[in-house]
């Protein structure tokens, strides 16, 4: 029998990962946005080992670092999820494992993120 | 590592459709050549640095779990915040955070070289040593950056 499906339709859904061109450039987009962050949180984390608590919480409350801080942390932890994604989609070949290793990448990084910016906002509205 | 071991050939390597089209069966084609031997292949720069990306994003993404436990205790309070920067400033957590810190650096030039490369440049073959070797020159001039500005501050 003819297969009337065009070529497009039959590739579509295919490939290593089944889908994720979204992902793909997401990952780019947060990779972009996280040169001046990554460089600025680099710069200021440097400090950390220097800086009392009363110093931290200050330093915290300043408008510009909690802006930059809330920044970074959802880029950086969305960037992360989709890196270590493609890692185990690279490097698992069980199709459960995978399931399971990319289900709790993005369970552990999304609570985690939650976590950090909860803690931000308690600190900046206490 | 023996060559006494018989090559592969394409009858070991053939898929079992090709098998079957394959009429009659061949004992010996061509030898093929096979992929680079792991264990005595000498990884190109290149190559590291691909792989270092990869392993400084798995070790970066453990430095965010020490973030949120630092936030969570400044959150807490100082009682609970002064074992965690007893920690910190502390020889072995001064050696974490830099390495950390060099890993994001590192990451980070990397990552700006594989953005380049999505547009469809740097990947004529005799300038590949050459950008690898300037994004580590930028990785390590970026280190010296936030050592100086620190030394500067604190």
């Amino acid at each position: 029998m003819k297969n009337y499906r065009t070529p497009l339709a039959r590739a579509r859904g295919l490939g290593s990962a089944r889908e994720g061109l979204h992902d793909w450039w997401r990952q780019r987009v947060t990779a972009v946005a996280l040169v001046p962050l990554g460089l600025w949180f680099a710069f200021s984390v440097a400090l950390l080992p220097s800086a009392s608590h009363a110093q931290l919480v200050a330093w915290i409350n300043v408008p510009w670092n909690t802006l930059l801080l809330l920044s970074f942390i959802l880029i950086v932890f969305y960037h992360t999820m989709l890196g270590l994604q493609v890692i185990i989609e690279d490097y698992v070949h069980l199709d459960w494992l995978k399931l399971a290793g990319i289900l709790g990448v993005k369970l552990v990084i999304s609570f985690l993120g939650l976590a950090a910016v909860y803690a931000i906002l308690r600190i900046v509205f206490a | 590592m023996s060559h006494t071991r018989r090559r592969l050939t394409r009858e070991d390597t053939a898929l079992p459709m090709e098998r079957m089209n394959t009429e009659p069966p061949r004992l010996s084609v061509r030898e093929r050549p096979l992929s680079p031997h792991l264990q005595v292949y000498r990884l190109p720069v290149t190559a590291l640095l691909s792989i270092a990306h990869r392993i400084t994003g798995v070790l970066l993404s453990l430095g965010l779990v020490a973030l949120v436990l630092v936030l969570m205790s400044v959150v807490q309070g100082p009682s609970a915040y002064a074992p965690i920067h007893a920690f910190l400033s502390g020889i072995a957590g001064r050696i974490l955070l830099w390495a950390w810190i060099a890993a994001l650096l590192f990451h980070l030039s990397h990552g700006i070289r594989h953005l380049a490369w999505d547009t469809g440049h740097g990947f004529s073959r005799d300038s590949l040593t050459y950008y690898a070797l300037g994004e580590l020159a930028a990785a390590l001039v970026l280190l010296l950056a936030v050592a100086v500005a620190t030394i500067a501050r604190s």
